[in-house]
């Protein structure tokens, strides 16, 4: 017994010898992985602190905007009646009403936008404390002209406390006094004023935007907002601040997921890339392992040894990632912006918060990726009889457990299956497991494909490459092994390639199609201060060189308070031929002239409503709530949130409301677009502020703009392929390390430094080749997925499949030539003096 | 010093090797030897005297500091790295102590890995392989892994490897070292004899007398040279 456990004690030692042994002279190897998890770790860690940054940013906003207030009453974008508010301030379970005006004010001459906040002073200081202003002038607090503005908005506008600052509204400018800072922290940009002199600069002459309630103590707050619906107009719903910021945050959720899924492909990748290293380095050790178990060590205890070293090497490789990704994240809010580039934040550089739990979180999954890459084959090592271990030509065995197809089959078929489930959460969950598990299938199916292509193809007669054939299919476990990150970094890599080049050739002739007229108007760029009046309208259709001119009026309704408003587009639409001004999708309905009149609604609207053509549903508009018909659905990339439009006549004979934002202009043959700007310029008081753009600079705009949300998603997809790239390197290293005694038993046979750089050669372009194929084929099924179920069901739009093939071929050829010159450059030791000695080596 | 003469297989004269680094090492010096066709000579020497160093200075794995070495009249100093390789490739033969045969190879193609690298036809090479195979003794084990064999198996693999394509000259390094007694002899005997009768110089390297008792000379390497002894 005291034997037994000297021995087991000993042999432990020396089992621990063995490790820190091998991980010393292991150290590329090792650094390799380490980094590989590291990468991982930094870009999941990266993204999640700048997606939370912008929760947080919102968040702060609602809570500095909304204050102590229990619930809004919240309406269209446009406003609601001001009679709405002395009748919730009457009601007996309201404490205090706070009646508010909220606009994005166009900034003249500056293309960009102040959110301003127009209050009642006396009431605002008891539900939204945030919104006021220590000054010594009181009464700048009631006056129409005068503005409070956060030290963020002063430091982006670069002005200070006494200086003027001009919005737009309509075409005409309005002066706005700074005459105070507001007590607002971090980097919310925004201003107050006093909420009549809001409505009268703004044009908002008895409507209001919301109004915050602070209720009596012990008023059941949910059920009094489910008492509150029945006396609200249509369109105006109550609804608590923490309901704004989800509906606000599930804007960007869909974009903020699919970064996140993206930064851990890339950490899976990383740990495929670690599971390569760690099954190969313990498989090449089985000799070394058999002996510790004669010595004494335990099969729990030789697990636990070998587990553990990966478990170091996640440690090392996430806690190097923790810090690295911080400082990835701090880089990207400089230089990319806190929306990564999609355009949902505008313009605000927040500060970078640590959760810890979110940390531990990042550095588990780290730690997980190695461990994982360990267990396997230390399982498989540890119950391994010592006597068979020992010999020499063992080593496939510890893989004959990969080559069961059946684990693999399971997983594809259940993958193929939930791509047919629906959104869980909004969310496609039931798209990404799909992903994850033709992705995992087909990695556990590797051992088979590489197999099969490896007796399919055709003995060289060259002895070298010969020989590299013999040697991969001698060990397929050990060629599925270094294939693994491979396969999945190009089958990652194609699939976005695929579905960005859809989105894009999509986007593209959705532009074309949505662009008709030669020349568009606006009244600005941003904002919803800005439009053109009645007047201005007939002014620019009576100008020389206009043949006809449409125009458009957006605007937004609260349909449902869960989720952020629709946007309304009142247009001109034949309604005989819809499809002339709308990009439909399948033929548009007839509607009956006894029916409710008809709209046609976007993509997004349709999912998120169940608005199917042929429903009748019911709109808010001026207060009323009003029969609409779904005449069609059309395609639409600029409003995930939801679009409907209809006919601009019928939405002015319902609200009275003549302005519009938007105006497309046709010229008249052989008219000149300059001259033609310049007359309408000329024509309209305030002309200079008018936006005039040809449909070719909006396309390229636009289409600069979905090149610069994507840079994120490139800049990840690289590092997918890097790590899988260096996953091959360390692979090929490590196998030729391991073959140093074959190489100089070669090299004694009469076999030149030349032919045995072709048989590396060779291998490494069997091996990329096999994982190339079988990455774009998982690639392009992939991509099916992303573009037909994860696509449509996070952003609910549609696009036609469009293959990049020469971006592909090209990428192909470059991964041959890098895999290739990769495994030449693993295997120069291979060729050194040294390998003739290591036939005297033991091990 | 006597002359090269070319009716001797290998001849050596005044070799000398030292190891640089950190802890440099002289090996041995003032090494001379000579082997006639079919004759078959044992080296004998205490752990670390250089005689795995000088087989592979014989076999042009390694460059000797001083002296010359000649192979069927070759002069090694003067070939470069291909050459010696197609030099090993032809007219040397190799067994090791720890056999080397490749184990994703039959031991059918592991006999006929020289012929394959000598550029022979795939047929004839895989007729010839089975020929020496049967010639050791293992001609039913053709199409066996290297997993499948015991270690005595593997050497006879080892040795038909070595001479499958008529090599002027065989290198056995501790050929006996991993296998037993019995094994032991056999091994020998059949790596003597299939040398001999093939016209190939062999030279054995081995710690063992009763090995060392098989060959025609025995000679013990020392750091000041080699010098022939009777077996004790």
């Amino acid at each position: 017994m005291a034997m037994r456990a000297a021995l087991a004690g000993s042999g432990f030692a020396a089992a621990g010898a063995v490790l820190r042994g091998s991980l010393a002279q292991n150290r590329m190897r090792t650094a390799l992985a380490v980094l590989a998890i590291a990468l991982g770790v930094a870009l999941g860690y990266a993204v999640q602190l700048i997606n939370q940054a912008a929760v947080n940013e919102l968040a702060q906003g609602v809570q500095t905007l909304s204050g102590e207030a229990d619930l809004e009453v919240r309406g269209p974008r446009a406003g609601f009646d001001e009679g709405v508010y002395p009748m919730l301030a009457r009601l007996p379970e309201v404490a205090v009403a706070s009646p508010v005006v909220e606009v994005d004010a166009k900034l003249a001459g500056r293309d960009d936008t102040l959110r301003i906040v127009g209050i009642d002073v006396f009431r605002a200081g008891l539900v939204e404390p945030g919104l006021i202003a220590a000054t010594a002038e009181r009464l700048d607090a009631l006056r129409p002209d005068t503005l409070f503005v956060t030290p963020a908005a002063l430091r982006a506008l670069a002005v200070g406390v006494g200086d003027e600052i001009r919005v737009q509204v309509g075409l005409a400018d309005v002066p706005l006094r700074i005459a105070g800072e507001l007590p607002a922290s971090g980097s919310q940009r925004f201003g107050v004023m006093d909420i009549a002199g809001a409505q009268q600069a703004f044009a908002r002459i008895g409507r209001i935007s919301r109004v915050d309630l602070r209720l009596a103590p012990g008023v059941d707050v949910a059920r009094f907002a489910a008492a509150l619906r029945e006396l609200l107009p249509a369109g105006v719903n109550a609804q608590g601040p923490q309901t704004t910021l989800a509906a606000s945050a599930g804007l960007s959720r869909s974009y903020r997921v699919n970064l996140d899924v993206l930064a851990l492909v890339a950490l899976f990748t990383g740990g495929l890339l670690v599971f390569s290293t760690q099954a190969l380095a313990v498989v090449r050790r089985r000799a070394q392992f058999a002996l510790l178990r004669v010595l004494g060590v335990t099969r729990r205890r030789l697990t636990a040894l070998i587990v553990a070293e990966g478990a170091l090497i996640g440690a090392a490789g996430s806690a190097l990632g923790i810090a690295g990704g911080f400082a990835l994240a701090g880089l990207t809010l400089r230089v990319v912006g806190i929306d990564l580039g999609a355009g949902y934040f505008r313009g605000v550089v927040p500060a970078l918060s640590i959760d810890p739990v979110v940390l531990a979180l990042f550095f588990a999954l780290g730690v997980a990726a190695a461990v994982l890459g360990s267990v396997v084959p230390a399982l498989e090592t540890a119950h391994a009889s010592p006597s068979q271990a020992l010999k020499a030509g063992d080593e496939e065995r510890a893989f004959a457990r990969l080559r069961s197809p059946l684990p693999g089959i399971v997983a594809i078929v259940i993958g193929a299956a939930a791509t047919a489930l629906p959104p869980i959460a909004e969310l496609p969950l039931a798209g990404y497991t799909s992903i994850a598990l033709l992705l995992v299938g087909t990695l556990m199916l590797l051992p088979r494909i590489a197999a099969s292509a490896l007796s399919a193809l055709p003995a060289p007669s060259a002895t070298a490459p010969a020989l590299a054939l013999s040697q991969l299919r001698g060990a397929p476990g050990q060629l599925t092994v270094s294939l693994a990150a491979i396969v999945a970094s190009v089958a990652l890599m194609v699939s976005m390639a695929i579905m960005v080049a859809s989105f894009r050739d999509s986007l593209d002739a959705w532009l074309e199609r949505i662009l008709p007229a030669d020349l568009y108007v606006r009244a600005a760029s941003a904002g919803e201060t800005a439009f053109l009046a009645p007047g201005v309208q007939r002014k620019i259709a009576g100008v020389a060189g206009v043949r006809r001119a449409e125009f458009l009026r957006e605007q937004q309704l609260a349909l449902d308070p869960a989720r952020v408003r629709v946007v309304l587009l009142a247009r001109t639409i034949d309604r005989a031929n819809p499809a002339r001004s709308l990009p439909l999708i399948g033929a548009p309905l007839d509607v009956p002239a006894d029916a409710p009149p008809p709209v046609w609604v976007n993509e997004a609207a349709a999912d998120l409503y169940r608005f199917a053509p042929g429903a009748v549903i019911a709109l808010p508009l001026n207060g009323k709530t009003l029969p609409f018909t779904v005449a069609g659905v059309w395609r639409d990339y600029g409003r995930p949130q939801g679009a409907i439009a209809m006919e601009r006549e019928r939405y002015v004979e319902l609200t009275g409301d003549a302005t519009v934002t938007n105006g497309a202009v046709w010229l008249a043959e052989g008219a000149d677009r300059a001259a033609v700007e310049a007359a309408i310029r000329a024509a309209i008081p305030g002309g200079e502020r008018l936006e005039m753009t040809g449909p070719g600079e909006i396309r390229e705009l636009s289409l600069r703009i979905f090149d610069r949300t994507f840079a994120v998603t490139y800049a990840l997809e690289l590092a997918a392929v890097v790590i899988g790239l260096v996953g091959l390197s360390s692979s090929f290293g490590a196998l030729v390390l391991a073959r140093r005694r074959e190489f100089g038993v070669l090299r004694h046979l009469g076999m030149t430094r030349r032919q045995v750089a072709a048989m590396l050669a060779t291998e490494g372009l069997i091996v990329s080749a096999v994982g190339l194929t079988v990455g774009l084929a998982l690639g392009f099924v992939i991509s099916l997925i992303l573009i037909h179920v994860v696509n449509r069901q996070s952003f609910h739009w549609g696009m036609d499949l469009s293959v990049p093939w020469g971006a592909l071929t090209g990428f192909a050829v470059v991964v041959l030539l890098l895999s290739s010159l990769t495994a030449l450059a693993s295997g120069r030791r291979a060729m050194d003096v040294d390998v003739v000695r290591a036939v005297k080596d033991d091990w | 010093m006597p002359a090269i003469t070319l009716d001797q297989m290998l001849s050596i004269r005044g070799l000398a090797k030292s190891f640089a680094g950190p802890r440099p090492r002289a090996v041995f010096r003032d090494v001379d030897l000579d082997l006639e066709p079919g004759g078959f000579i044992a080296v004998m020497g205490e752990s670390g005297a250089g005689k795995s160093t000088l087989l592979n200075l014989v076999a042009g794995l390694d460059r000797a500091d001083a002296g010359t070495i000649a192979v069927d009249g070759v002069e090694l100093s003067a070939l470069d790295d291909d050459a010696l390789t197609s030099l090993r490739r032809v007219r040397m033969g190799f067994v090791f102590q720890a056999f080397h045969v490749l184990p994703y190879l039959t031991a059918a193609q592991n006999v006929a890995l020289p012929l394959s690298l000598a550029g022979v036809d795939g047929t004839a090479a895989a007729a010839r392989a089975t020929d020496m195979l049967a010639a050791v003794g293992l001609g039913d084990r053709a199409p066996s892994l290297p997993r499948e064999l015991s270690g005595g198996e593997l050497q006879r693999v080892a040795i038909a490897r070595a001479l499958v394509h008529h090599p002027r000259l065989v290198l056995a390094d501790e050929p006996t070292g991993n296998l037993d007694p019995d094994t032991a002899r056999q091994v020998l005997a059949l790596l003597r004899d299939e040398t001999k009768a093939r016209g190939a110089g062999g030279i054995l390297v081995t710690h063992s007398r009763a090995a060392a008792a098989t060959a025609d000379r025995v000679y013990l390497l020392a750091a000041d040279g080699l010098r022939e002894i009777e077996v004790p």
